[in-house]
């Protein structure tokens, strides 16, 4: 009898881990499978009851919710996880709620980088300091494997964009070009230490729809920060 | 109490059967060093060993997906993953239009479904590089990129209209066991997005160095290869949420040394 449980257990278990239908909720409670989850806010804050994590049906429901919460074209449906410059571990909707300008950069990059940071504060200048608090610039580093979120802190420092309103992400390969396929933009690395990006600001709403692109370095920027104006009044 | 257990156990290995037919779906690609037409630096890529679908997803595989991740059906999907077009030739969630055939390549199908897909499936999509190395071979060498008949061939599929109607395998596969990487659809690609290409000449002539970081480095390594060029310009004008009718993919799977 014994020995029949433990092959039905067998063949259950291998079955269980087969099946693709079931890797989902495994994958939801350690680092969100693409597939089943998308992100909802509420849900994953009431986390803290491990069954309902594991119900699939569960999962329909999120993204039900899902939809009544987050706009179908906000970025707070992506569930991937990154790191920010103070190591703590956030997803995306996490910053909801506030107007996001957001750069992807890498802190080795000599060419254009230091241009688009730099745009990024010239934006960030002509934001009246009582909006600032409204605001969040996040720079998101296309290199994820040598811009840890140590580097990125240093990087914070170095260029005086570590006050409250500075934000640095790392994230993962497969979520940075996740993320870069969301704002429509690209990138390629082309040696070990050099990539070739093109280089975009893009401005969200606070509930994480694009509402506004920059295209190019050293541009104009009047029309972004209307728009960031716009967004904080 | 015996024969029960090896009846179930009888039942398993036949399970077992149908769960790896998966793997013989896919063929084995030997890695290597190539020259691809927009590489880093112009210089050789260095590809590792994978495995790769024989075929392009089919719309049965894909109604068999939907049916299982309810979330990427045509009525639920949302529009960050999706644009207007996806799943236009189907019917309703789970049945494709009377005009399309259960063998023809999915198509009209986003950037973020496939790569679900593939995902779902413990597989990813293939990278530019990964895609070009495999599509590079014919029936007999591994790069048949140097024979004048393999771009011309390739061309003269690429101006047959229509051909996502056509069903998967018709054509002959290549030395891997691969079928349809020419001649049926374009195929999404992980890193397409890696293609610094504006799909202006004019402007690729003069690098436009204030959209692209580091765009002077990138050039391409032969001139003829019309073929490649046409399938570099497709990648770059693409966005993750396209749709499109000559648009699937296949999946791949690295094998780790």
């Amino acid at each position: 009898m014994r020995y029949l449980k433990l092959v039905l257990s067998v063949f259950i278990i291998t079955i269980t881990i087969i099946s693709c239908n079931s890797k989902a909720p495994k994958k939801l409670e350690t680092y969100q499978c693409p597939m089943q989850c998308e992100g909802d806010k509420i849900y994953s804050e009431i986390t803290s009851c491990p069954i309902c994590k594991m119900d699939m049906k569960l999962i329909k429901n999120t993204s039900i919710k899902n939809n009544d919460n987050i706009s179908q074209a906000s970025i707070f449906n992506l569930t991937s996880k990154w790191h920010t410059e103070e190591g703590n571990e956030i997803q995306l909707k996490n910053l909801r709620g506030k107007t996001l300008v957001v750069v992807m950069i890498y802190t080795s990059c000599k060419a254009a980088c230091p241009r688009l940071v730099a745009d990024m504060r010239n934006i960030e200048a002509q934001i009246p300091t009582e909006s600032l608090k409204k605001l969040n610039f996040v720079l998101i580093t296309i290199d994820p494997k040598t811009d840890t979120p140590e580097r990125l802190k240093a990087f914070a420092l170095e260029n005086y964009m570590d006050d409250e309103q500075w934000t640095f992400l790392q994230g993962t390969e497969s979520s940075v070009r996740e993320f870069a396929n969301v704002l429509a933009m690209k990138y390629k690395q082309i040696s070990p230490i050099d990539f070739s990006h093109s280089n975009i600001i893009s401005v969200f709403n606070p509930e994480g729809e694009l509402v506004h692109q920059q295209e190019g370095l050293g541009v104009n920027n009047k029309e972004t920060v209307s728009e960031i104006l716009k967004l904080v009044k | 109490m015996k024969s029960q257990v090896s009846r179930i156990i009888i039942v398993f290995l036949v399970l077992q059967t149908t769960i790896y037919a998966q793997t013989r779906d896919m063929a084995l690609v030997k890695g290597g060093r190539y020259l691809p037409l927009y590489g880093r630096d112009s210089t050789v890529v260095e590809v590792g060993d994978f495995e790769m679908d024989i075929y392009p997803v089919t719309n049965t595989e894909y109604i068999d997906f939907l049916k299982k991740n309810p979330k990427w059906k045509k009525s639920k999907v949302i529009s960050l993953f999706a644009d207007k077009s996806y799943l236009i030739n189907w019917e309703t969630d789970e049945i494709i239009k009377s005009s399309e055939k259960p063998n023809s390549p999915a198509t009209y199908i986003s950037w973020f479904a496939a790569k679900a897909y593939c995902e779902c499936k413990g597989k990813r999509l293939p990278t530019v590089d990964e895609w070009e190395y495999a599509a590079m071979a014919d029936e007999t060498v591994k790069d048949a990129r140097v024979k004048p008949e393999y771009n011309a061939k390739i061309l003269s599929w690429y101006e047959a209209p229509k051909t996502n109607q056509n069903i998967v395998g018709l054509h002959p596969k290549n030395v891997w066991g691969i079928y349809d990487l020419h001649g049926l659809v374009w195929e999404w690609t992980l890193d397409f997005n890696s293609v610094l290409i504006t799909g202006e000449s004019r402007k690729d002539v003069d690098k436009d160095s204030n959209l692209f970081c580091g765009s002077a480095a990138i050039n391409a390594t032969d001139l003829m290869n019309y073929a490649a060029f046409m399938r570099y310009a497709i990648r770059g004008s693409l966005k993750a949420r396209y749709a499109m009718k000559n648009l699937g993919f296949r999946c791949v799977k690295p094998i780790k040394n």
